[in-house]
């Protein structure tokens, strides 16, 4: 590609499919945010840009505990499981990347398997589990299969890339007079952190998006997430549908979501596209 | 791809002794330490899903319904009988199955054009892979209020744009805007698999079949599809088993109304409706065939190709 010119209408061609491509993603996401500044008139008009604006729908859902609680718990459920998924999946693709042991062909086997597991099957004896166990509408009653779930993600990015470490530097270290702790926090943690930084943004990202555990293993505002609460939104009255507030909870749910595609893109792209070709 | 093999092979020979001798003290403790290593997310795999799932097997064999917790007997397969002459799982399948092969045959040409187009364009690059994540990103529940509402008449841009129409009420209009919900969220994830594969076809073998007079197209028939057949099937397989997940986007346009529910939407009802553990448990058992029919179908076809050999391999 290097050595071609570029003429001017070739440059216009390749502009106009990127910004087709553009608008083809953000237009869904600006009609919502649109609709989210709507007021309750002004929603029955459907042109793009609101004609009276408000930001009554974001005091209205930022007010309840019907919004606010499950944010908190979509928050809490997400670090700790996605933490506690990168621990385990560091271990076990550190194990896969370096160690020769029996079983490991089973391991990512294992994984696939589970990578493409239908999770609705999972629903009916999960929810007699849980219940049985005390786990139904609490946060380790989301926070475990969000861990199960995350796992395969997790072992397959980052035993991508920890094949690409270049472990002898550690060996190097040790020459050089480092200690074995030292090696490994000076030389080689941050060599694997990018890619456990990038895992765990994957993993946070399936744990926020998830809907179906969600809404099958709570009951109540004390463990459900916040894309389960928007589903049992109810309006101020029984005959109005909350679009406005429904919308404006919507938007708050996707602005993490925009803040890591923005500010991670690259590694967003690396890690989605390491698991699964080059693996 | 050249990198990851050349640190794998200086590994190896890094330590040949422990590779010649299988039992030696080393060997056996890296093995140890392979396995203690592999342990925490070996059970907690096998805590949520295998036990589970045969769980579901035993419990599919029952008569249980939570309305009628005394009335708890094995009955053997009635269950499955109970659902396969059932029109409702028909349905519920062939919904599923229209669902699956409509979002998953046009999200691939599209992520074919889009990877090409994230590969190919002269600038904005960065712009395009941002833009391309946030579909693939959006908390489905969000984006799929984003559709229900542009396509309710009288408030939405899109049924305003078509006449006013009110598709999210007629059974084959409703499914379509559920496979175009589905399509706008996957084919971004499609475009950055297939992105990969493109990476991996050489500029040079492009370069030399231009200059023997190829065109554009044939380049791309005879070259980069077939170079890009390992990342295509990848995807396809992902993408085929993720959209007969199917459940979320059905669940908020039309929660399976006039004949448009998944068969995960059956299996929800199933449980929370009619409280049915027995019957939710069969469908459970029956999906979960489905799926691995799906993928043994796959890994038969496309032989060495498919991903669960790739990693045999490694």
């Amino acid at each position: 590609m290097a050595a071609v010119t570029t003429t001017p209408r070739q440059k216009a061609g390749w502009g106009t499919a990127n910004f087709v491509v553009i608008a083809l993603a953000m237009i869904p996401v600006l009609w919502l945010a649109s609709l989210s500044f709507k007021t309750p008139a002004a929603v029955l008009d459907p042109s793009l840009i609101p004609s009276q604006w408000t930001l009554g729908n974001y005091s209205q859902i930022l007010k309840t505990s019907q919004f606010i609680r499950p944010l908190i718990n979509s928050i809490g459920i997400g670090l700790i499981a996605t933490l506690i998924a990168v621990l385990f999946a560091s271990m076990a693709a550190y194990a896969v990347a370096r160690l020769r042991f029996p079983g490991k062909g089973v391991l990512i086997g294992m994984s696939l398997l589970i990578a493409m597991f239908p999770a609705i099957a999972l629903v009916t004896p999960m929810f007699n589990i849980e219940r049985s166990l005390g786990l139904f509408n609490t946060w380790p009653g989301l926070i475990i299969p969000y861990v199960a779930f995350g796992l395969p993600l997790g072992i397959y990015t980052l035993s991508a890339f920890f094949r690409e470490i270049p472990w002898e530097l550690e060996k190097a270290a040790k020459v050089d007079g480092a200690t074995p702790f030292q090696a490994f926090t000076k030389v080689i943690a941050p060599l694997a952190a990018p890619g456990m930084v990038t895992t765990a943004i994957l993993v946070f990202m399936f744990c926020w998006n998830e809907f179906l555990f969600a809404i099958s293993f709570t009951s109540t505002i004390a463990s459900r997430t916040a894309p389960a609460s928007i589903a049992y939104f109810s309006g101020s009255s029984q005959f109005t549908v909350p679009t406005g507030p429904i919308a404006a909870a919507a938007v708050v749910i996707t602005i993490p979501i925009i803040i890591f595609v923005v500010f991670f893109q690259r590694r967003i792209v690396a890690g989605l596209t390491s698991g699964a070709v080059k693996g | 791809m050249t990198a990851s093999t050349d640190t794998v092979t200086s590994d190896q020979t890094a330590k040949p002794g422990k590779r010649k001798a299988p039992l030696s003290e080393g060997a056996r403790a890296e093995r140890r330490l392979g396995w203690i290593l592999c342990a925490p997310a070996v059970i907690v795999m096998i805590a949520v899903t295998a036990y589970p799932v045969g769980y579901a097997i035993y419990l599919s064999l029952e008569r249980y319904n939570l309305e009628l917790p005394q009335a708890v007997k094995f009955i053997g397969f009635s269950n499955y009988a109970a659902v396969l002459s059932s029109p409702y799982w028909w349905q519920a399948l062939k919904v599923t199955l229209i669902i699956t092969v409509f979002s998953v045959a046009i999200s691939l040409v599209l992520g074919m054009l889009l990877a090409l187009l994230m590969h190919r364009t002269l600038f904005g690059r960065g712009t395009v892979r941002t833009a391309a994540l946030i579909p693939y990103g959006i908390v489905t529940v969000a984006a799929a209020y984003g559709w229900q509402y542009a396509w309710t008449p009288g408030q939405g841009y899109l049924s305003a744009a078509f006449n006013n129409s009110a598709p999210l009420t007629s059974e084959v209009k409703a499914i379509a805007v559920i496979i175009l919900a589905e399509i706008w969220k996957t084919t971004p994830f499609m475009g950055l698999l297939l992105l990969a594969g493109l990476s991996l076809v050489s500029e040079d073998l492009q370069k030399a079949a231009k200059v023997d007079g190829a065109t554009a197209w044939q380049r791309f028939t005879k070259i980069t599809l077939p170079l890009m057949k390992p990342a295509i099937l990848v995807a396809l397989l992902f993408r085929t088993l993720d959209s007969f997940r199917i459940f979320d986007n059905i669940y908020i346009l039309t929660d399976g109304a006039n004949g448009t529910g998944s068969v995960s939407i059956l299996g929800y009802d199933n449980l929370f409706n009619a409280l049915n553990l027995g019957i939710g448990s069969a469908i459970s058992i029956l999906i979960f065939i489905c799926v691995a029919i799906i993928a043994f179908v796959f890994i038969r076809l496309f032989g060495t190709a498919a991903p669960g050999t790739d990693i045999g391999k490694r």
